[in-house]
């Protein structure tokens, strides 16, 4: 038996790279989800493992969602993509026909297994009296955001100012086009990323208020900032969906369909939901959500399906080019 | 019968590879990329007010850095070389490291220095930082060893006995350094303006650091490279480019018609 074993041994070794004996899988990402993937890689692995017998490798990969998903464009050979938003998987599909067009469909919840919210982190006490919105508009307030044109977490942010201006009782366009002009009058700073402007925020101590996600303003407000920051949630705001799908091309040909369908069904579990919500991000599932406690209290939230009519249709109107961003930062 | 040049065939080969490999073929590949954008993708850059400020303000910046560095830099490579003093090994090491220096953390620095709540901003009575100021501040750090390390070889090897006859002859210090010292200095002063302009036109990572990318005001070109980049837009990006590399083209072309016009002079004198 022994000397079988060992004929065996080699022999799966030698034939390794044939056999996808050892699988690997590469999860190209965003900036903020990376402690989160640390923690739910190894418990897929030991998933995988207990089930089928085979060893997977995850590796993560890191950086601004709209720089992650042009490096796939360009190669990046990624089985999944776990990104800040839609738009950018779009992108994959539209650019170089990676994925099928419906891929959201393919997974519940369109795709999004953890979700967030923009809210407000502020110094500790408050010292402004920052409650909601209209209070970012308060004489002598300045507000923290990224710029929208260059980083997905700042599109969010600026969604968010304008869908609750639009949503609450006697919003109108032009209401929320008046109410996110003033509000980017009060940003000194425009960051090209969300994490720069969390360090213009937190170690310049430029600003009063930072827009952003929940999950960043917890890390911030628990963990390196603790004591000296506050999150504020305000009455509404959008329901952030960050999105993940594999990528039908290159699982194709790395021969990892299975596993990395698989893995990204995992995430949807009670337990990577808690691992979620451990994290900071709001699980998806509404009974792991409400496990969760008052860590995610209740707020009204919109989508950019309604009332943004898609990523699509929101990048159209507000991002591209002569959109509204660019309108309202327009020299006078 | 041609004269044989030794190692010749061999060393202009590797050389000519190397150079098609690292500079040719991507500024070959930049110019078929911008052949496939129309010429209305230009048209509509240079009639952007936006894209025009961005591109005059990074022009500005860099040429202000650049002079700033002339003066600063030669200054500091006369100090290096004509004074001994202890540490001058130290300093002169510590001259290359904006090189050595990711351009990210030199923003980043830069930006926690001169910020508002950092050690030389809290004592500054204005903000030199996320203005058209810090931009200024973060290119001259990055380019300033382009002027110190044209100079250095150069003052070394000026002979000084040219300044001792001409003080011999009664020149003052100010027309010594003026009509002996200035003019042999010149080349390598024209060719360290010019590879610090260059250095500081292109520059990005430090910028966006310390700048705060507000549009009208402290946006660079490069920055709205990235924007279109970030919206896949990459014919518009390329286009962009391609006026930026175009301009500065130019610029360095001008620079070396000078660099010709008094380097010939001195040489001869």
């Amino acid at each position: 038996m022994k000397p079988f074993l060992t004929v065996f041994l080699f022999l799966a070794s030698v034939g390794a790279p044939l056999q996808a004996q050892s699988l690997k899988l590469l999860n190209v990402s965003y900036d903020p989800t990376r402690e989160l993937y640390q923690a739910l890689n190894p418990v897929f692995a030991a998933q995988w493992k207990a089930k089928t017998g085979q060893t997977v490798s995850i590796s993560q990969s890191h950086g601004g969602s709209g720089k992650q998903a042009r490096s796939v464009i360009d190669g990046l050979p990624a089985d999944v993509v776990t990104l800040a938003l839609a738009h950018d998987i779009d992108a994959l599909a539209s650019q170089r026909q990676l994925l099928p067009a419906t891929w959201q469909q393919r997974l519940p919840r369109n795709s999004s297994p953890y979700v967030s919210t923009v809210v407000f982190l502020v110094r500790a006490g408050n010292p402004r009296g920052i409650r909601d919105w209209n209070d970012l508009l308060k004489p002598g307030v300045q507000v923290i955001t990224p710029n929208p044109k260059t980083s997905g977490g700042a599109r969010w942010n600026y969604l968010a100012a304008w869908g609750q201006a639009l949503t609450q009782k006697g919003g109108s366009e032009a209401k929320a086009r008046a109410y996110v002009t003033e509000l980017f009058k009060r940003v000194p700073v425009l960051d090209s990323g969300a994490r720069g402007a969390t360090t213009t925020f937190v170690e310049r101590g430029l600003g009063d208020v930072l827009l952003a996600w929940e999950n960043e303003a917890l890390l911030v407000s628990e963990g390196t900032g603790k004591g000296k920051f506050q999150i504020v949630l305000p009455s509404s705001s959008i329901l952030a969906e960050p999105s993940v799908a594999w990528v039908d091309r290159v699982v194709q040909r790395k021969g990892t369909a299975a596993v990395a369908k698989a893995y990204l069904e995992f995430l949807y579990t009670p337990e990577a939901q808690a691992i979620i919500a451990r994290n900071g991000f709001r699980p998806s599932d509404p009974k792991a959500l409400k496990d969760a406690g008052s860590k995610f209290p209740k707020l009204r939230l919109f989508t950019v399906a309604d009332p943004f009519g898609g990523w699509g249709h929101a990048h159209e109107t507000h991002f591209k080019d002569g959109g509204t961003f660019d309108q309202i930062t327009a020299r006078k | 019968m041609k004269p044989r040049r030794p190692g010749f065939a061999l060393s202009a080969g590797i050389t000519l590879l190397g150079a098609s490999l690292m500079i040719l073929l991507p500024l070959a590949a930049l110019a078929f990329k911008a052949g496939h954008a129309k010429v209305g993708t230009f048209a509509a850059l240079l009639g952007d007010p936006r894209v025009r400020t961005a591109c005059l303000f990074s022009l500005g910046a860099a040429l202000i850095a650049a002079l700033f560095n002339l003066l600063w830099g030669s200054l500091l490579a006369w100090v290096l070389v004509r004074y001994p003093f202890p540490g001058r090994r130290l300093a002169d090491a510590l001259v290359d490291l904006p090189f050595a220096l990711p351009t990210a953390v030199a923003g980043l620095t830069l930006a926690s220095l001169y910020g508002p709540t950092g050690w030389i901003g809290r004592l500054l009575p204005f903000s030199a930082v996320y203005n058209q100021a810090g931009v200024v501040l973060a290119l001259s750090f990055v380019s300033l060893p382009f002027v110190v390390r044209s100079l250095q070889p150069v003052l070394e090897e000026l002979p000084r006995d040219m300044e001792e006859a001409a003080a011999c002859l009664g020149a003052s210090r100010w027309a010594t350094l003026r009509r002996v010292v200035l003019p042999q200095l010149l080349p390598a002063l024209l060719s360290g303006f010019a590879l610090s302009f260059a250095r500081a036109v292109g520059e990005y990572g430090s910028v966006v650091f310390i700048s705060g990318n507000l549009p009208f005001r402290t946006e660079i070109a490069p920055l709205l490279i990235v924007v279109k980049l970030e919206q896949y837009d990459y014919d518009g990006a390329v286009a962009l480019a391609v006026i930026m590399l175009t301009v500065s083209l130019l610029v360095l072309l001008g620079v070396h018609l000078l660099h010709r016009r008094f380097g010939g002079a001195s040489r001869h004198a």
